[in-house]
């Protein structure tokens, strides 16, 4: 385990450097001035644009200038927001719990309804359940989310008028974020409404951003049975003549969660993608809104910091999935 | 049956009549992928003869009929099937001239990343070594990010625009082709064929793309139609973001940007160009499933 660990990290870590080397050669292949673009300042003087300069260290060697960045960056020095003039590694945190609360709360969606989902087309192969989940599944996968978002917002906060457009609060309820995340910090407060009025601006993101997981879980769970299914350890379950319930949940599901778990690890590069439409498309002030808007407004420091961080955080829970798979099946550690 | 390999090339070999005719036995047993397949063609054939069919010009706008709804709907006209945009323009012409844009961009996006990563890929699986390693390297790069949101740096840095678009996008799909094609190399190029044919005397660039590439295309055909697909959608996703085809392009994805603002008022102008992108993209991965179907005997079953 510790050998796969560490040839999982000879890997990890060069593709970091080369994340590293992308993030900080992005502001320079920009078009126009790098100098004038993170200052801020579009006219300035020669001696003001050589002052500048040489503060934000533009007149050392450019190897120079990397290896100070790379070693900004190793101690969460992402530099600051040209707009805000905030780090970009503080607005980071204070935005990332909103997109952790609902990509957590879509991919438990995902699973929740995928996987029983394909069981049951599963079982049923062939079956007008089958056709009818698969379809679904194929219409779920095909789906372009942000008019799926719309499309939602019309119908359920229009039409039936059930949740709310945007946010994730209504502006009556204040209280202190203790975790970021506003399901728990609303109950926490202990205001009245606060908890269903955080939940009902959760439920239309939560479905946008869990349906291509949804589906992509469905197929992939349906597959995977099917393979089980006809195994030989399947048969002489069934020939003891467990019920059905018991071959398949005990026997079967196990084994054929085993593909299925790798999928929903690969869904979380797909989430974060995923979640610049959805936080677009609801206002909701997570990190894929926040990147939306720092490329509209040329806040070209957040899009290199924050590039660097999300490629980062993917890298690492990409490890997680990894590790977590090296455990449930031996086999792939060599 | 008979149709079929009528109207394919005749070929002097006849192991190869001989699977395409296999190939579209497996294809037309799945009855999705021979409607999506049907539903494409219309597609094609409504793109190439756009300006005979759309009733007007995508772009004119008519000042005394904006926002007008479809035809069955109180306030509907005959002259506008499908209703008017914010500014008066006919959405059925528009939504007719912006099946060449999505169609463009999937063959675009899929070729330049299909060659693309083909190349890179054989040479990465042919020679394995520092090159390989190399290779990858750089693969693993571009996968760390989130597809979109490097297309969306991409376009930002590049400038917004369709072709930019599909640049990003073919960049950031680049590395599934590459991966694909060099562990199907890296299976292949140990066969006995393979070796066969180098006793024989063949040189890199043959033995490369003459023997081995050809056995390695069916996971590659199927991996194109999902990028096919998925260029459509992070094409139209790109224009609905403002980063993509910029108005007054009928491409759906814009044309739902400039939609959002109505979308309690005219159910119309945000509903159909989506309805479009979801048509269009479901036919072609119905495709894609009748291929893998069709394509990889180990598939075949499920």
């Amino acid at each position: 385990m510790f050998r796969f660990l560490l040839g999982r990290l000879a890997v990890l870590i060069p593709t970091f450097i080369g994340v590293s080397i992308i993030a900080f050669s992005f502001i320079r292949l920009l078009p126009g001035d790098p100098v004038a673009l993170l200052s801020g300042e579009r006219v300035m003087s020669p001696e003001r644009h050589a002052e500048i300069s040489h503060q934000l260290g533009f007149d050392r060697p450019i190897v120079v200038q990397y290896l100070d960045y790379l070693w900004g960056v190793l101690q969460g020095d992402f530099g600051l927001s040209i707009v805000t003039k905030r780090p970009v590694i503080d607005q980071f945190l204070e935005l990332f719990p909103a997109t952790v609360e609902l990509s957590l709360c879509a991919i438990i969606f995902a699973v929740v309804v995928g996987i029983p989902a394909g069981v049951i087309a599963a079982i049923k192969r062939g079956s007008i359940f089958d056709q009818i989940i698969m379809g679904t599944a194929l219409v779920g996968f095909s789906m372009p989310i942000f008019w799926w978002g719309l499309l939602l917002i019309i119908v359920v906060s229009g039409i039936l008028q059930w949740t709310p457009v945007s946010g994730r609060i209504s502006l009556m309820f204040f209280f202190p974020s203790v975790t970021g995340f506003m399901l728990i910090d609303s109950l926490l407060s202990g205001q009245e409404g606060a908890f269903q009025s955080a939940f009902s601006h959760l439920v239309l993101p939560t479905i946008v951003l869990g349906t291509i997981p949804l589906a992509v879980i469905a197929r992939q769970t349906r597959s995977a049975m099917l393979e089980v299914l006809s195994e030989d350890y399947v048969r002489t379950a069934r020939a003891k003549g467990l019920s059905t319930f018991r071959v398949v949940g005990i026997h079967a599901l196990r084994n054929a969660m085993i593909p299925v778990v790798t999928t929903i690890g690969l869904q979380i590069g797909v989430m974060l993608a995923g979640a610049i439409l959805t936080e677009t498309i609801f206002s909701w002030p997570g990190i894929g809104k926040w990147m939306v808007d720092s490329v509209f407004r040329r806040d070209y420091a957040v899009i290199q910091g924050g590039l660097l961080i999300i490629a980062g955080v993917i890298m690492l829970v990409n490890l997680a999935v990894d590790l977590l798979y090296g455990l449930i099946n031996p086999r792939i550690r060599h | 049956m008979t149709e079929v390999t009528a109207t394919t090339p005749i070929s002097t070999d006849p192991s190869r009549r001989a699977r395409l005719a296999e190939f579209w036995y497996y294809f037309s047993e799945n009855r999705g992928a021979v409607i999506g397949l049907i539903f494409f063609l219309f597609l094609v054939l409504l793109a190439i003869c756009a300006p005979l069919i759309a009733p007007h010009d995508p772009t004119i706008q008519y000042r005394e009929a904006v926002l007008l709804p479809p035809f069955w709907q109180e306030g509907g006209r005959a002259a506008f099937l499908l209703g008017t945009d914010a500014v008066g323009r006919d959405m059925l012409s528009r939504l007719i001239y912006g099946t060449r844009f999505s169609l463009f961009v999937g063959v675009i996006v899929t070729t330049l990343s299909l060659v693309g990563g083909i190349l890179i890929g054989v040479i990465a699986g042919y020679f394995r070594g520092w090159v390989d390693t190399v290779i990858m390297r750089i693969m693993d790069i571009i996968l760390a990010f989130p597809s979109l949101l490097l297309a969306l740096v991409l376009v930002a840095v590049l400038g917004p625009g369709l072709t930019n678009a599909m640049i990003a996008i073919a960049l950031v799909f680049q590395p599934h082709f590459v991966r694909l094609t060099r562990a199907a190399v890296m299976t292949e190029k140990t066969r006995d064929y393979v070796v066969a044919a180098k006793v024989a005397g063949a040189g890199h660039l043959r033995l490369m793309f003459k023997t081995i590439l050809p056995n390695c295309m069916a996971p590659l055909i199927v991996q194109a139609t999902l990028s096919f697909s998925s260029a459509i959608l992070d094409a139209a996703a790109l224009g609905f973001l403002g980063m993509g085809a910029q108005p007054p392009t009928p491409e759906w994805g814009t044309m739902l940007a400039e939609a959002r603002e109505f979308i309690l008022r005219a159910w119309w102008v945000v509903t159909l160009p989506g309805l479009a992108i979801l048509a269009t993209v479901l036919a072609i991965n119905l495709m894609g499933d009748g291929l893998r179907d069709a394509l990889d005997p180990k598939l075949k079953r499920s």
